[in-house]
């Protein structure tokens, strides 16, 4: 059996995907710190820093959001059931048999359905609703007679209500993620994919790239 | 390949592109370096001597033995004409202002009519009381002559005050050790002294009423007031506290109701006085002297509490007296008991520059807890708010249990057996000779009930490495704004479901992802062989299937 590399994710892709893995670290440290839960660069830092990160989250969010567009990839989030109940039994049961993934990524298929609804429900759920209630945080004062200022309609606890809420959301998301990569062909298989864009996969068929259903590998293998 | 070329050139674009943006946004909200421009400015501005101030000294007419303190007065007047009117159309002179409260219409209030936490109130011991009065003569308010013009008291706030000093007990005019032909020739601007000798000792001692008012800031360091420091800036009270035609700015709403002529920190600092952006949005909601003011009473303990109810316990028939051992007293048979404290933190409320108060004869209701001397109007819904570092002096104060009013007893005494209560220690005796004194009635019930009174704290500024960090307030517990409640405060507030739900959400998550992860170890270490076999079968079934 022999070893191939197959190209996974584009360098833009990896260089969104770790900067936003950088920056929402960063952000939860700060923002927790802010939140009094937690305490490491001293209040007034964490709110800076916090501050900084945020606008630098925001820019790139812009551009992930162009890249998305420009490259066609966000139709890689269109949900499907396809598969379905057979990605979750295989997270449930298949997984401690060895068994092979039930989907296999092509180049227009590069998620399972579950990761689908969980990445599409990050982009336009968790995000959104971090982004909305952060800025509303950031800009949020009430108006005094000498300062003409925004945001004095929505109260402050419920902004900040929201914004601690998808905090906790993003945690246990991550924490859930990162154990998740270790899923794939092997446990560090996924993790080396993000970080050097390719894939080792065992090459089961002359045609390459096009990695096909499993019935076709299980078919190769026998 | 080319358009792979391309793409990577595009990509690599991409990444410096946003590198730029990144390190743009950093110096965008990076405040530029020390020093703050704008302070230093300021600085110099008050650094420069005023030297036009003309030497009185030199003046053929002040050169005169003069017979009465009125007589200055009119020899002042001669070339200052009509600088008399001004200053009896001020609050040093008549010792109230015209206020609008809500509620309680168009009144005038001032000293004259103010109760307080402290003496209580000046009627009935003019006598005494008007030694701070700038006038001459005023036993009783009710006869004093507020139109003669001779009656206005110039040297008060304009001689040096080392040499003229107002004598105990003579109703404002000077002491008889005064030489009024030397002192006469000493006027210029006021300085420290001139406000100093009154402002520093209300309530009958250093430090006693203010707490930030006392006689350290005649030789202040920095530590103690950045602004009167004598290794600082070394300003004095009228640099800050100017005055329009007599009439002084800025005041105090231990006094005062209405949210005019303050004297504001901004009027010099502006309200956008930090090179830091985060901090300016702060003087939207928070007052200058907040954060700057962290503690008061830095050199000497004031006053914080004042028990009337304890007074008139005596020993053998004899008052006596107990002291701490900073000298303060802290038991006096005249007065009740006291609590002294030095470096005090401030407590803080919501402000809008309006105040009421209480006036003598007003209601009071005994079980809305301590009655309000003054109250302090504001609150974080009110655009016009801020928060506010105040003392608040809490003590108690006899009041007329039928009538419900708090009640002014007469005290000293002028007269033989006229009931007073500092030499007969007879509440109900002084209660009722004093209620008469101000026309009210007295039912002779009397009782104590607890009273708080609201100062807020406006010097002793201290250095800015000194004022109050983020986590004296931004913090979970026992924080500096703990007891202001009513807003979210971020670092203070938090809601305990939504933590709670979120504290077990990521333990969940831990679980479930420890538990997933040890299945798969366990699995594949003892069932990987067996694995093999059964995972042909199964696709086997499924082909077949197919």
């Amino acid at each position: 059996m022999t070893k191939k590399k197959v190209k996974k994710y584009k360098r833009f892709e990896r260089f969104w995907h770790w900067s936003q893995a950088a920056l929402i670290f960063f952000l939860a440290l700060t923002g927790f710190e802010v939140h009094d839960s937690i305490q490491i660069f001293g209040y007034e830092k964490a709110v800076e820093f916090h501050r900084i990160a945020s606008y630098m989250f925001l820019v790139l969010i812009v551009f992930a959001i162009f890249w998305h567009l420009t490259t066609e990839e966000w139709r890689q989030y269109i949900p499907t059931l396809t598969n379905m109940k057979e990605q979750v039994r295989y997270y449930m049961v298949g997984i401690f048999k060895k068994e092979p993934h039930p989907t296999q990524k092509e180049k227009w298929k590069k998620l399972n359905p579950l990761q689908i609804f969980t990445y599409l429900g990050f982009k336009i759920l968790i995000i959104p609703v971090m982004v909305g209630s952060g800025l509303l945080y950031m800009f949020h004062k009430t108006i005094n007679v000498n300062n003409v200022v925004v945001i004095s309609d929505f109260n402050l606890e419920t902004i900040a209500v929201w914004h601690t809420f998808g905090a906790y959301i993003l945690i246990a998301f991550i924490i859930v993620h990162a154990y998740m990569t270790t899923t794939g062909e092997s446990p560090t298989s996924n993790l080396k994919a993000m970080l050097t864009g390719y894939e080792e996969v065992s090459d089961h068929e002359p045609q390459g790239e096009k990695q096909s259903s499993d019935k076709t590998k299980a078919e190769g293998e026998k | 390949m080319k358009i792979r070329k391309h793409t990577n050139v595009l990509t690599l674009t991409i990444i410096v592109v946003v590198d730029i943006l990144i390190i743009a946004g950093i110096q965008l909200f990076t405040p530029p370096d020390e020093p703050n421009l704008a302070l230093e400015e300021l600085r110099l501005e008050y650094t420069k001597e005023d030297s036009s101030y003309v030497d009185h000294s030199q003046f053929e007419i002040l050169d005169q033995v003069f017979e009465s303190a009125q007589e200055v007065t009119a020899t002042c007047l001669t070339c200052h004409e009509g600088r008399h009117e001004e200053v009896m159309n001020s609050s040093h002179f008549n010792w109230d202002r015209i206020s609008y409260v809500e509620g309680r219409g168009i009144e005038a209030l001032g000293k004259n009519n103010a109760f307080n936490n402290f003496c209580i109130g000046a009627t009935g011991n003019l006598q005494s009381c008007a030694k701070c009065h700038t006038g001459y003569g005023m036993v009783d308010a009710s006869t004093f002559n507020f139109d003669d013009p001779t009656n206005a008291d110039c040297l008060s706030c304009h001689a040096d005050a080392d040499q003229y000093v107002k004598g105990a007990g003579k109703a404002g005019l000077p002491d008889e050790s005064v030489n009024l032909t030397e002192v006469a020739k000493t006027v210029g601007r006021s300085q420290i002294g001139n406000c100093g000798s009154c402002h520093f000792y209300g309530g009958g001692g250093n430090n006693v009423k203010h707490g930030d008012l006392e006689a350290a800031l005649y030789n202040a360091d920095r530590e103690l007031d950045v602004h009167m420091a004598n290794d600082g800036i070394n300003m004095g009270c009228v640099d800050c506290h100017t005055a329009e035609n007599h009439e002084m700015k800025g005041k105090l709403y231990s006094v005062s109701s209405n949210n005019v002529n303050r004297l504001m920190c901004e009027d010099c600092h502006t309200n956008t006085p930090h090179l830091s952006d985060m901090l300016n949005k702060h003087t939207v909601k928070v007052a200058c002297q907040t954060c700057h003011i962290p503690v008061y009473a830095k050199e000497n303990p004031t006053k914080m509490a004042w028990y009337w109810s304890d007074a008139g316990q005596l020993e053998d028939g004899e008052p006596y007296a107990i002291q701490d051992l900073l000298g303060s007293d802290v038991y006096l048979s005249t007065k009740g008991s006291f609590e002294w404290a030095q470096n005090v933190e401030p407590e803080y409320v919501w402000f809008n520059g309006k105040a009421d108060h209480y006036f003598m004869g007003d209601k009071i209701d005994t079980t809305a807890g301590p009655v309000q001397v003054n109250t302090l109007f504001g609150s974080h819904g009110d655009a016009d708010s801020k928060i506010i570092p105040v003392k608040i002096h809490r003590g108690d104060q006899i009041y007329d249990t039928e009538h419900l009013t708090l009640i002014q007893p007469k005290l000293v005494s002028t007269e033989e057996a006229d009931s007073a209560f500092w030499k007969e220690f007879d509440w109900d005796a002084a209660s009722a000779a004093g209620m008469a004194q101000t026309g009210l009635p007295y039912s002779g019930h009397y009782d104590f009930i607890e009273t708080e009174m609201y100062w807020p704290v406006n010097h002793m500024v201290s250095k800015a490495e000194a004022s109050l960090q983020c986590a004296d307030c931004h913090t979970r517990n026992d924080g500096r704004l703990a007891e202001l409640t009513g807003f979210y405060l971020p670092g203070r507030d938090n809601n305990a479901t939504l933590d709670n739900i979120g504290y077990w959400l990521i333990l969940l998550s831990v679980f479930a992802v420890m538990l997933h992860g040890g299945f798969r170890i366990v699995s594949y270490m003892f069932v990987a062989d067996d694995l093999e076999m059964e995972k042909y079968e199964e696709f086997k079934d499924d082909e077949e299937k197919g």
